[in-house]
């Protein structure tokens, strides 16, 4: 199958990419531009893993085709941290105990990154429900939600 | 002497044992640097996919590959008739059975493997599994564990015939795999006939899969010119693996290297030797390029090493006020297809025998008997130490059924048969030595927390208004930290690890040990242990694991045995450091050894204020002024074979909510106390104990692994297959008491899985109490909506109201 010519923004980056018309753009992301932090779960888009920022929404990766991605602004876990440091949401993960293995993570936080700015003074109930499309095995979630809440305050205060 | 201001400061500067301290690892994983087997590119490197059967018991009449390798950018299709000149078509498994590389002749379960496509991409890998064309003949299928040993149960394992000796002893039928007891048949029996009281409840603990969201994978890279192997892998146990792949394969262990990267969660579903890993070796010794094999989720939940699948039966003799004289449980286990489960050698039901629990009981005897059906291989420990949690599962839930049939309250009767603090080391009835326990003091403080007696007083107003609340109870003990090398073996290597330290000359240190972390903060929490012990401040302490060219041997991580023996390998290793230490401050000191006393990070001479060298200015001293014959550097190896297992506890209690319309069960509150000894991180701790919690909601009340009666996987995506999300998750709240181990170096026990063990039950107990004044005694797992739902039509609940 011929390949398409796609381009978009990764990461604040102009980028472009030849892409089979079937590919998904979790495997462009990885291994055509060998941006690793974006990780593949399920493939059936219930874990969240492969969560990334496209055009201001959250998108499972594992189920979008990369040309879907043609002309887009993304963001992926390499994109949050700033010249000033780590992004609110990245240090209160750190902070409260957030994360474990470490595999969900960088999904959780492009999620955590966006849920913020739909909902920046979020309850513990509407985190529960905004992030609920990522799974965590390690966690328990806990410690998640508190990450959320305390990333919300220094968001707010800044 | 109290501590001084300036003491206080210097600990805390060390952040050692006790400190929460931040994760060190936690910098690369949030911003999107881990390192996972998946995210390893190599030169060349190809993807390996799998031809795996639809049917679940079937004779394999051709395997026709012409089409697949006619696809362009296929490097090759191997099946079992290509293995078996190198002899590699089966391999040994931990259990001491052997599994199947690639059906041969036969497929034994659903999704097995089949063939291995080689290809340029997984692209096209997945196009050519598709294009490798099978023929089938399929067989009867034997689904039923109970059916297993029947005079015309199928024939499954015809590489077995006529072999009536298995690895544990005497086979009785073609399905049979072991017979195995513990404790004292007759004199239990004898007690049971004589009872004032017995009790006896059948349960099924149910197929259930560890799961973690990275699942199993390798990159296999040999390099024909050096004869060197390097596997980058998804394992617990990465030095068990190497000396595996080096038998299977006749490649030296020292030419053999294999890297545990981060691991994206493992659970005990990554502690096995998996047909994946060694087709992608293979692939890669016969093409002499890289070979990346990854499972995705529907093969990792329907082949991977599933967990549990025992049908128990707990049997309880006591007197009239409910203490316990006997024990008595009988388990059929199904074993799929293969007996691959990951257990210490000589326990093929693990440590199950650990089913006395907490309690004082005189005399016990167990039997397991395990059977083939045609399933997927596995039998691991799922969150927990070898079959614990079902162990810890039949004693709560038949104490449970006692304390119902005496209308004894269920804190009561576990008062009454508590094992007291005097009795420690206690001597359990099926051969443990419990090591130290204060079970009232956790029961006490958890039933006060929560107000016990004010809970039961509302449960029966509501059960007085046709509500159904319920409270569940268990007061579990684990056995974790295997073991010691006299009675544990893994093929034969003693389950000791160890640790190796080395103390730089600017005083920061390197550390390497033979556990793995996966999730548990290994390289924060061990450095908090060399902190504490040699002085020096853990942010200077690298810990590195999982790479068999540099680490020193050990049995890796499962089994909550990293802090129990890694742990304890590490003490002793600073240990001898700093006994060194002591010799070249002595000398720098000009003073005797014995005139030195330790305080915090330096050796100071006893009644002589000021005349002092700290840890940093001896390692220093260590590599250019030493004593007379002393050898430079400063740096130790231990290996540490441990006296006993550790024995966890705790104490947790559950309230439920059970909607009589829908059975939607709605956990109000769950408290968790747990005593794990000496506590080495508190925040990390108390997320092991989130996280083993949420593994056992999701165990007790959604996750299981059924199969039709033709043998097909129904549950094997994440669409079937309960994970729990943020939103059904309960809070959590946790507590503890400590009760240090008295023969672990530091006192600590281990915790990661007693949250997983403890909980289940505890849920059980919940949803079972809430129909208990209607005579029900038991409701086996998940108890998802619709099997609650069932309970309450059976007893005519939802009528009316």
């Amino acid at each position: 199958m011929a390949k398409q010519h796609i381009t978009f923004t990764l990461n604040g980056q102009q980028l472009d990419a030849l892409v089979e018309p079937r590919e998904l753009l979790v495997h462009t992301i990885r291994e055509t531009l060998h941006q690793t932090g974006t990780h593949i779960g399920c493939e059936t888009s219930h874990c969240g893993v492969c969560t990334v920022d496209l055009d201001g929404v959250s998108v499972k990766a594992c189920t979008l085709l990369s040309m879907q991605a043609n002309g887009s602004e993304i963001t992926t876990v390499e994109g949050l941290a700033g010249a000033e440091g780590l992004h609110a949401v990245q240090q209160a993960f750190i902070e409260e105990h957030g994360l474990q293995c470490g595999f969900c993570t960088p999904g959780m936080l492009v999620r955590a990154y966006r849920f913020l700015q739909e909902n920046p003074n979020p309850t513990d109930e509407e985190i529960r429900w905004g992030m609920s499309g990522n799974l965590c095995r390690c966690t328990g979630y806990q410690n998640i939600i508190k990450a959320v809440h305390s990333a919300a305050q220094k968001l707010q205060q800044a | 002497m109290a501590a001084t201001a300036e003491d206080i400061s210097r600990e805390e500067a060390l952040q050692g044992i006790g400190c929460s301290r931040k994760r060190k690892e936690d910098p690369r994983f949030v911003q999107g640097k881990g390192n996972y087997v998946d995210d390893i590119k190599m030169p060349g490197m190809l993807f390996a996919d799998m031809v795996r059967s639809p049917y679940a018991h079937a004779r394999i009449k051709g395997i026709n590959k012409e089409k697949a390798l006619a696809l362009p950018g296929v490097h090759a299709v191997l099946t079992a008739d290509d293995l078996k000149p190198l002899n590699l078509h089966w391999m040994p498994t931990l259990a001491g059975d052997v599994q199947a590389v690639l059906a041969d002749e036969k497929v034994h379960f659903q999704y097995q493997e089949v063939a291995v496509v080689v290809a340029d991409d997984r692209y096209i890998a997945a196009d050519a599994i598709d294009l490798v064309e099978v023929e089938y003949e399929p067989l009867p299928v034997l689904v039923d564990a109970h059916k297993a040993m029947d005079p015309d149960a199928p024939l499954l394992r015809e590489d077995l015939v006529g072999k009536t000796e298995g690895a544990h002893g005497q086979r009785r039928h073609h399905n049979h795999i072991f017979s195995w007891e513990a404790g004292d048949r007759d004199p239990t029996d004898r007690v049971f006939e004589q009872a004032e009281v017995t009790v006896k409840q059948e349960m099924y603990y149910h197929r259930v899969h560890p799961s973690p969201l990275e699942t199993c994978g390798c990159v296999a890279s040999f390099d024909k010119v050096n004869e060197q192997l390097t596997v980058y892998i998804t394992s617990q146990a990465p030095h068990v693996v190497r000396t595996v792949v080096s038998m299977l394969s006749g490649i030296p262990e020292s030419k053999v290297r294999i890297v545990s990267p981060d691991i994206g969660g493992g659970f005990g579903n990554k502690v096995g030797v998996y047909p994946g890993y060694v087709n992608a070796i293979v692939a890669s010794i016969v093409l002499g390029r890289p070979v990346k094999w990854v499972e995705d989720r529907m093969e990792h939940l329907s082949t991977t090493a599933f967990a549990r699948d025992y049908h128990m039966t707990g049997e309880l003799a006591a007197d009239k006020d409910g203490h316990i004289k006997a024990l008595r449980v009988q388990v059929l286990a199904d074993h799929g297809a293969f007996d691959a489960c990951a257990d210490p050698s000589k326990f093929p039901a693990g440590l199950f025998h650990i089913c006395t629990g907490s309690y004082d009981v005189p005399v016990a005897h167990v039997q397991v008997d395990g059977v083939y059906t045609n399933k997927a291989p596995g039998g691991v420990a799922y969150r927990c130490s070898f079959r614990v949690t079902e162990a810890v599962y039949v004693i709560e839930r038949t104490l449970d059924v006692l304390a119902q049939k005496l209308g004894i309250d269920k804190a009561e009767i576990r008062r009454r048969n508590f094992v007291k603090p005097e009795q420690f080391p206690y001597q359990t009835a099926l051969g443990w030595e419990l090591d130290s326990g204060d079970y009232h003091t956790a029961l006490d403080k958890v039933l006060k927390a929560v107000d016990y007696d004010g809970l039961r007083r509302e449960q029966e107003e509501k059960r007085a208004r046709g509500e159904l609340m319920g409270i569940g109870l268990v007061t579990f003990t684990e056995i974790v930290g295997a073991g010691p090398t006299r009675t544990c073996d893994i093929l034969g290597i003693g389950m000791f690890d160890s640790a190796e330290i080395r103390v730089h000359p600017t005083g920061s240190v390197i550390a390497r040990m033979g556990t793995i972390t996966q999730g548990q903060g290994h390289e924060t929490t061990y450095a908090q242990i060399i902190a504490s012990e040699l002085g020096l401040p853990s942010d200077q302490i690298q810990i590195e694991e999982g790479d068999t060219d540099t680490a020193p041997y050990g049995l890796g991580t499962y089994g909550s045995r990293s802090t129990p023996v890694g742990g304890a390998a590490t003490a002793v290793a600073a240990r001898k450091i700093r006994a060194k230490a002591q010799k070249i401050a002595a000398h720098l000191l000009e003073v005797d050894e014995n005139d030195l006393e330790w305080d915090i990070d330096r050796f100071k001479v006893k009644g002589v204020p000021g005349q002092e060298k700290t840890m940093k200015e001896v390692a220093w001293a260590a590599y250019n002024n030493l004593p007379e014959g002393m050898e430079p550097g400063l740096e130790a190896v231990d290996y540490y074979d441990p006296p006993n297992f550790t024995y966890p506890f705790g104490a947790y209690l559950c309230v439920v909510d059970i909607d009589k319309h829908t059975g939607q069960t709605h956990i109000r509150r769950f408290y968790a106390l747990d005593d794990c000894g000496t506590r080495i991180n508190p925040m990390i701790i108390e997320g092991q104990i989130h996280g083993g919690l949420n593994e056992g909601y999701a165990v007790a009340m959604g996750q299981e692994l059924p199969y039709d009666e033709e043998g097909n996987s129904l549950g094997n995506t994440f669409m079937d297959y309960f994970i729990p999300t943020f939103v059904e998750t309960p809070q959590w709240e946790t507590d503890y008491t400590v009760t240090p181990s008295p023969h672990h170096p530091l006192g600590a026990k281990g915790v990661a899985e007693s949250p997983h063990v403890g909980s289940i039950p505890c849920f059980t107990s919940a949803v079972v109490d809430a129909f208990s004044h209607l005579g029900v005694t038991h409701m086996n797992m998940p108890h998802s909506a619709y099997r609650v739902w069932q309970q309450i039509h059976e007893l005519g609940l939802d009528t009316h109201g």
